[in-house]
């Protein structure tokens, strides 16, 4: 009997996991990520992150990761993609503008991908047709606009913890953490490890909120227990740099000359609304902010999957899945962030179980039983941790009508207000066109949350789309790719290059 | 008094452009649109306003009465709105009540690179003129200098200086804004269900939220407007087309004019059948460039084909080399209103009185809206046509679906195969009038609908 072949897209801790039980299934895998090297956004900084603090539990996660990578990489019935990147899927079950529920039996999709060719050159198409795909593609900073973050000097968490980590650059001698988030723990920690001078990180959110969001209903934490224990070993190395942690402030603007030299924060209610009075501006050189996440959408959009919206009073959308990992869309399972931002635990976990039932892994084995209710924890961990760090629903407080709001186009607040407002753009896609935001390089990435969020606040008229429309998150074209690139016929599905099927030397040798 | 209350069915540019003309005519108009406006077919074109890919015939003498006419209409506005006088409209810094319709009379290129392709477009180019239309042969010295990044494989380049280009929804808008201005009203979110019907007269149409009244009712309803009229009982055989555009991310000028390849190319590299794709080549205000186009026969599925994004890029860059390593950032595909025999539908519908039609202009809608509009109106209130509307009369057969070409698929077509059109009527305009619709097509070879 031919051997079932599944896709996985996306090397995090969740891809990789779904890789390491898919095989373990007996199933033939093929690993695609756009990185050079497993691990996504969350392995890239380790070990140094938390491995010069060793919390032990970290330092074995950091070891099992490894072995794992090992594991996968080196499976005779592995193929390892890297630094290939997934363009396209084109749905094979018979649909249109508004289709029908697709048949079961309906493969997954077609996965474009390209990779690169044998000694550089532009990048080959090839065109796999998997048995199942599995979707592992993360999440990416969520940054909210104010006055002057489109200044040199302002950078998502993210970007700064990859510099410092990844690139061992610093992003700054004066910094200042902001916004939202457990996640800014660990960012302030790189960069006091890089050599920067960290003034304070200010969390959006009360106190009590976050505390009753983190410490309440301990028991229910499970696996999880281990995170919060890590982020208060992190609290503990911002009180030995003496680097105060502030609640209930919010980054309100930053100014300059050219380039960041001054933030301004502001106390904020628990809407997020600024009390007026309570701004303070200190000299910095970096801004560093990051209002949560926001899930890397296009591919499961393209496949067909159904999305749900995410716990009340949050304005993210994610993908919905079944007690399986299953999406709405046949074939197509989906794991990681992109279901619920919790986490890398929860992320392995459902990566695993994903994994195993793509690849036809019994579904009642014993493990499996185990790794429900491990994910179940996960999920509960992800309502934990959104309503421990909302977004405050007040924050366009702080906009002014000149603030840009989609830096690719410089399209200001006031643009995007008066568009909502007008009766003939009730539509997205017309607004969009008209008002440019959205049309640049980052595709809206960054704002497109953004933007939808305040043209459902300002609109008048029609009401705006649902909940779980995919609207900002349709991008059929998930990554640029050159023209000539496209033009090319695809190669061969399998990659006939022994360099793919490896581990580049710094990752095989030790 | 009563005024005659005029119904436009879409909110695409074709129903902006009928309610501008209508209500500035004095007639009470309200749009009705099952969405909101301008965001269909209108956005996800080009926004090409060509009188060079037509040969002569009803549709480039459509073409040159809307080129004439776009100017004109954006001046009227632009004065309206400033309370003075029009004035020619130019190019530069546009008046805020036109400045999103981001109106270019940049001219087009046409470049063949085979020889065949450069004795028809010679060929074809001698029509144009006798028809009316500026067609200047360039040399390998003035193409050169009008776009330094074309294939040095040429064998023939025409210059076409009354091309322009405006961005789509954003000039279906400015037309809109000034319907609205003057009187009419818009209802977004009303799909149209059935026809109300009184002795043999369509009286109103049916909606989700109620009946909406008026004396008379335009179907402008672009690709879904077979549908919509079988809804109303009198279908018309107008099917979608789907097409696919390609966007850059942002570059330095590269691309100067509305540059397009003079060489058809069926099915390039590709099993699928109905595929054709042809290079359409040109660059927007921010910076992108726009790369079409396809055409194919797919109904409403809206999902991307990666084979025929490869087909566009392909054919864009046997255009332009020099772009191949250049990022696609975005893609996206839309729906043409086709009719087999590639004309527009313009005029009462003698089935039904009260009903009219204004559509099946295929890739050419944004060009053709105000020529159309301009010919509807005069058509509803007795006034002299602009031009001989016979030609785009309903009851034709390719349009009632009794045609060849009607009978070749297609689940939307439900036509009643006795009506009033029959084979010596549609031989009535005449071979001399009309050209053969096939070689129309494979001129036709660019368009905004996609």
């Amino acid at each position: 009997m031919r051997r079932r072949s599944v896709v996985v897209v996306g090397a995090g801790p969740a891809g990789l996991a779904a890789a390491d039980t898919a095989l373990a299934a007996g199933a033939d895998v093929t690993l695609v990520d756009s990185a050079e090297r497993p691990g996504g956004q969350y392995h890239r900084m380790l070990p140094d992150a938390y491995g010069a603090r060793a919390p032990e539990a970290v330092q074995h996660g950091y070891r099992s990761f490894e072995r794992r990578v090992r594991r996968v990489l080196d499976h005779p019935r592995c193929s390892w993609w890297a630094g290939a990147e997934v363009w396209a899927l084109e749905r094979r079950d018979p649909g249109g503008a508004a289709p029908a529920a697709p048949a079961p039996s309906c493969p997954p999709p077609k996965v474009h991908v390209l990779a690169p060719a044998p000694g550089g050159g532009p990048r080959r198409r090839h065109v796999l047709e998997p048995d199942a795909l599995v979707l592992a593609t993360g999440a990416h900073d969520r940054v909210l606009p104010f006055p002057g973050w489109d200044l040199p000097g302002v950078c998502t968490a993210g970007a700064a913890q990859a510099l410092a980590k990844g690139e061992r650059v610093v992003v700054g001698d004066r910094v200042v953490v902001a916004g939202t988030g457990p996640f800014l723990l660990p960012v302030a920690v790189s960069l006091l490890e890089a050599g920067s001078t960290v003034v304070e990180v200010v969390e959006a959110g009360a106190r009590a909120r976050v505390a009753r969001g983190w410490l309440g209903r301990p028991w229910e934490l499970g696996a999880q227990a281990g995170k919060a224990g890590e982020l208060l070993a992190l609290t503990g190395v911002l009180a030995r740099h003496r680097v105060p942690y502030r609640f209930g402030r919010a980054v309100v603007a930053a100014r300059g000359d050219g380039r960041v030299e001054e933030v301004v924060t502001a106390a904020v209610r628990a809407d997020w609304s600024v009390v007026p009075g309570t701004e303070r501006a200190a000299a910095v050189d970096v801004v560093c902010v990051g209002h949560g996440f926001t899930p890397r959408l296009e591919l499961p959009v393209a496949a067909g999957c159904a999305l749900r919206p995410g716990p009340r009073g949050t304005s993210e959308v994610y993908v919905d899945v079944d007690d399986d990992q299953a999406t709405s869309s046949p074939g197509v399972y989906a794991c990681g962030e992109i279901t619920g931002v919790a986490g890398a635990p929860a992320a392995r976990t459902e990566g695993a179980l994903a994994g195993w039932l793509a690849a036809g892994g019994a579904p009642r084995a014993g493990a499996v039983r185990a790794l429900r209710r491990r994910r179940d924890q996960g999920r509960a961990f992800a309502r934990r941790l959104a309503h421990a760090h909302p977004v405050g629903a007040a924050w366009p407080g702080w906009l002014r009508p000149d603030t840009v709001v989609c830096r690719c186009e410089e399209t200001d607040y006031a643009t995007v207000c008066a568009a909502a407002q007008d009766p003939t753009a009730t539509e997205a896609r017309a607004a969009k066109l008209a008002t440019r935001a959205g049309l640049g390089p980052c595709q809206g990435r960054v704002c497109g949350p953004t933007i939808a969020e305040l043209r459902h606040r300002h609109g008048t008229g029609q009401p705006p789309a649902g909940p779980t429309d995919p609207g900002s998150h349709h991008r059929p074209l998930a990554q640029p790719i050159r023209l000539g690139e496209l033009a090319r016929p695809p190669a061969p599905p399998a990659p006939d290059r022994p360099d793919l099927a490896h581990l580049p030397p710094e990752e095989s040798g030790s | 008094m009563h005024r005659t209350r005029a119904v436009v069915l879409g909110a695409g540019i074709i129903g902006a452009a009928c309610a501008r003309e209508l209500a500035v005519a004095g007639l009470d108009v309200l749009v009705l649109d099952r969405g909101g406006a301008a965001a269909a077919t209108t956005a996800h074109g080009e926004g090409n306003i060509l009188v060079s890919d037509k040969g002569p015939g009803p549709e480039l003498d459509l073409a040159l009465l809307s080129r004439r006419l776009w100017p004109e209409v954006l001046a009227d506005i632009a004065a309206r709105s400033a309370g003075r006088p029009p004035r020619p409209a130019s190019d530069q810094a546009a008046p805020p009540a036109t400045r999103a319709a981001e109106w270019e009379p940049k001219g087009g290129i046409v470049v063949a690179t085979t020889a065949e392709g450069a004795e028809g477009l010679t060929r074809f180019a001698a029509g144009q003129r006798a028809a009316g239309v500026r067609a200047e042969a360039m040399d390998p010295h003035e193409l050169r200098a009008a776009e330094p990044f074309v294939t040095d494989r040429h064998t023939a380049a025409l210059h076409y200086p009354d091309d322009a280009q405006v961005q789509p929804s954003g000039a279906a808008l400015v037309l809109l804004r000034d319907a609205l201005a003057h009187g009419a009203e818009l209802l977004t979110g009303h799909e149209v269900l059935g026809a109300v019907t009184r002795a043999g007269r369509l009286v109103a149409v049916r909606t989700a939220r109620g009946p909406v009244g008026g004396d008379v009712f335009v179907n402008a309803t672009g690709p879904w407007s077979g549908e919509v009229s079988a809804r109303l009982g009198a279908p018309v055989d107008i099917r979608p087309r789907r097409g696919e555009i390609l966007v850059t991310t942002p570059l330095p000028p590269t691309v100067f004019h509305k540059v397009y390849d003079a060489d058809y190319v069926g099915a390039v590299g590709s099993a699928d059948t109905g595929l054709q794709t042809s290079a359409v080549v040109e660059a927007t205000r921010g910076g992108s460039i726009l790369l079409g186009s396809s055409r194919r026969h797919a109904g409403f599925d809206d999902r991307l084909r990666p084979e025929v994004l490869s087909a566009v890029a392909a054919t864009a860059l046997r255009l332009f080399p020099a772009l191949a390593d250049v990022p696609v950032m975005r893609a996206y595909g839309g729906f043409r209103p086709y009719v087999p025999d590639h004309l527009p539908v313009i005029g009462a519908d003698p089935r039904l009185a009260g009903l009219w039609h204004a559509g099946g202009h295929e890739g050419a809608g944004i060009g053709l809206s105000v020529g159309t509009a301009r010919l509807l109106r005069e058509l509803l209130l007795g006034d002299r046509p602009s031009l001989d509307a016979d030609p785009f009369r309903v009851d034709r057969p390719a349009v009632l679906g009794t045609s060849d070409g009607a009978r070749d698929t297609h689940a939307g077509s439900t036509g009643p195969p006795d009506s009033t059109g029959t084979p010596a009527q549609a031989g009535a305009s005449g071979p001399a009038a009309v050209a053969d619709p096939d070689q129309a097509a494979a001129r036709n070879m660019t368009e905004e609908g996609a």
